[in-house]
């Protein structure tokens, strides 16, 4: 047995190689645990053929949509959000089986353990939503075309900001149950209340207190810009104007990258120096 | 960089506090480099707290901590990188194999490729992993994750190693291979710190420090503690302990501690001692044993309490 300590320890780790370490575990886990890959795409496959076809008669959309074609987008930001929340809720577990605490004493900081954390998780929800959306695009249900290129790019800024957000939330947590809880009172309304369900109501002549309410806590939704890109780039010739509100497409863009800022640099500083919460007895 | 003479690790005056409760309470220790040192201590007696402050996990309060010539409180990610920690609780990913795991290792401390792939294969020759490599942690028999563990925590060639109660849930052929590895490092120069509450294991170190209630009571290698005690520690169990400890104390004059039902007595040279403490105490005493001081006696001779007993006391009022 022989180990040499002469030489000198390596000098400071790079926190790129640490974050993409991290982002790579991610992947692998999620892979190796199949009943995710499937829960996460056939529950909302599932979702959108009960709703879209259960609501199909009692739903008029802009531009002679159906419900079937208008949940679409509504779906795959489902597909996003649930992928995206447990990734960052195996933050909690990676804190009580102990992973963490061998992270957090590495000489890299805490940036490049929230990097890992939401590029892995965004990357496994863009996977997820493509894989989605390929299948849509087979059976014709949406037109293929240029808009592609973008949509995938939205769907990216889509991921990283839930991942962020979920860090946001997973991050102070000691449970799996205060994750659950957090979700069916925030993330599930933020979903519903995006435009994903029904479009947002127009303010008008003939709209009511209640539709104008509701109006604006979908206008201040930022999820709710993000889903409108995303259903416009889906239904390029379609003008959703005609049913409901929708931001114009720099307003959507723009609020959603400042909303990726905003909840990146929120989890960063919420995770930054030492906290009770890092030691695990 | 650190010279022969200087200690690797050095804590000067640390007191730290959990609220009102003082789990540290001015603890002082010097750690020479190349030696396999023990915290040895009932649980709640501050070794945890100390070891992580010294591994940065937790800020320090006051005091000055010194690891390999860097101080903690001012650079404690240069001291992250000369280190190599090795916790109680487990810190693998079980869905992951025992090489992914060592290369989770190696990116949080830069090491990548080629190098990676060198020193994964000679610490898993060193803990005798190699055949296990690419199976998941998840399959592995606690010992051997243990030794993943020892595997990770050696990886970046360390110049210290800490190790937080390195023997939990290892048996005994694993606790023997695990100190032999300890050896070999500490050999070829590495400063070993370990936190254990096992008697026996802290005998095994080249240089102890127990500590009771948040300070380090006594200190040296076993060896010199035991020495201090005298050559042999007659151990006197009998039914009327006061009695007995009047007798020895008062009309023998010898010097005495009394442990629940026994008397304890030091001295230097007990063959004699024995036959004349058997003439006096006669029928009173069921048993006077004989034996050469262990870790326990100088625990014992400290604080006055046993061991387990201090332990029991410590958890009782709560950590």
């Amino acid at each position: 047995m022989s180990i040499s300590t002469e030489k000198n320890s390596p000098g400071r780790p790079s926190g790129w190689a640490a974050a993409w370490m991290l982002a790579r575990r991610e992947w692998t886990r999620f892979f190796r645990q199949k009943n995710r890959v499937v829960s996460a795409i056939v529950q909302p496959l599932l979702f959108w053929l009960l709703f879209g076809t259960g609501l199909r008669g009692s739903f008029q959309g802009a531009g002679e949509q159906g419900f079937l074609e208008y949940f679409l987008p509504g779906t795959v930001a489902l597909i996003v959000l649930f992928t995206a929340i447990f990734a960052t809720i195996s933050v909690i577990e990676d804190r009580r089986e102990g992973f963490m605490q061998a992270v957090l004493v590495a000489p890299v900081g805490r940036l490049p353990v929230l990097a890992g954390k939401v590029l892995g998780g965004a990357a496994i929800a863009w996977v997820q939503a493509i894989a989605f959306l390929l299948l849509a695009y087979a059976f014709g249900t949406v037109p293929l075309g240029w808009s592609v290129v973008p949509l995938l790019v939205m769907l990216a800024i889509m991921g990283l900001a839930m991942c962020s957000l979920g860090m946001i939330v997973a991050w102070p947590m000691e449970s799996t149950q205060g994750f659950h809880a957090i979700m069916m009172l925030g993330l599930m309304p933020m979903w519903l209340l995006s435009g994903a369900f029904f479009p947002i109501p127009a303010l008008g002549g003939d709209a009511t207190w209640g539709q104008a309410g509701l109006h604006w806590v979908m206008r201040c939704n930022p999820l709710s810009y993000t889903l409108a890109e995303v259903r416009h780039l889906l239904y390029p010739t379609v003008d959703f104007g005609a049913a409901g509100w929708a931001p114009s497409s720099v307003m959507a863009w723009s609020v959603s990258i400042v909303f990726l800022i905003a909840t990146f640099s929120l989890a960063a500083y919420l995770m930054r120096g030492s906290r009770k919460a890092d030691l695990v007895v | 960089m650190t010279s022969v003479l200087e200690p690797t690790i050095s804590v000067s005056q640390v007191r730290h506090r959990y609220g009102d409760r003082e789990a540290l309470a001015g603890v002082d220790l010097q750690v020479r480099p190349g030696r396999i040192y023990a915290l040895l201590g009932p649980n709640g007696s501050g070794k945890t707290t100390l070891f992580r402050l010294i591994s940065t996990l937790m800020p320090l309060q006051s005091g000055s901590i010194q690891v390999d010539g860097i101080d903690v409180a001012k650079d404690p990610m240069g001291v992250r990188a000369a280190i190599g920690i090795v916790f109680q609780s487990p810190s693998l990913d079980k869905n992951l194999t025992v090489d992914e795991n060592i290369a989770c290792q190696g990116a949080l401390y830069g090491i990548a490729g080629r190098t990676l792939q060198a020193r994964r294969d000679e610490v898993l020759s060193t803990v005798g992993l190699t055949d296990r490599r690419s199976e998941l942690c998840k399959s592995l028999s606690g010992g051997m994750k243990r030794r993943v563990e020892l595997a990770k925590g050696m990886l970046h060639q360390p110049r210290v190693l800490l190790l937080d109660e390195p023997s939990t849930g290892l048996d005994p052929a694993a606790r023997l291979d695990l100190w032999e590895a300890l050896t070999g490092m500490a050999k070829d120069g590495m400063t070993i710190l370990l936190t254990t509450h096992l008697l026996e294991e802290a005998d095994k170190a080249d240089e102890l420090a127990i500590m009771a209630e948040g300070k380090i009571i006594a200190s040296g290698s076993p060896e010199e503690m035991r020495r201090e005690l005298g050559d042999g520690l007659i151990t006197v169990i009998s039914q009327d302990a006061s009695e007995t400890e009047r007798i020895v104390r008062d009309e023998m004059g010898l010097e005495v501690q009394r442990v629940q039902q026994q008397i304890r007595i030091r001295c230097h040279s007990p063959a004699e001692l024995i036959p004349s403490l058997a003439a006096r105490l006669g029928d009173s005493a069921t048993t006077i044993t004989l034996g050469r001081p262990s870790l326990e006696d100088v625990f014992i001779a400290k604080t006055g309490h046993r061991f387990w007993a201090a332990e029991r006391d410590a958890v009782g009022v709560g950590q």
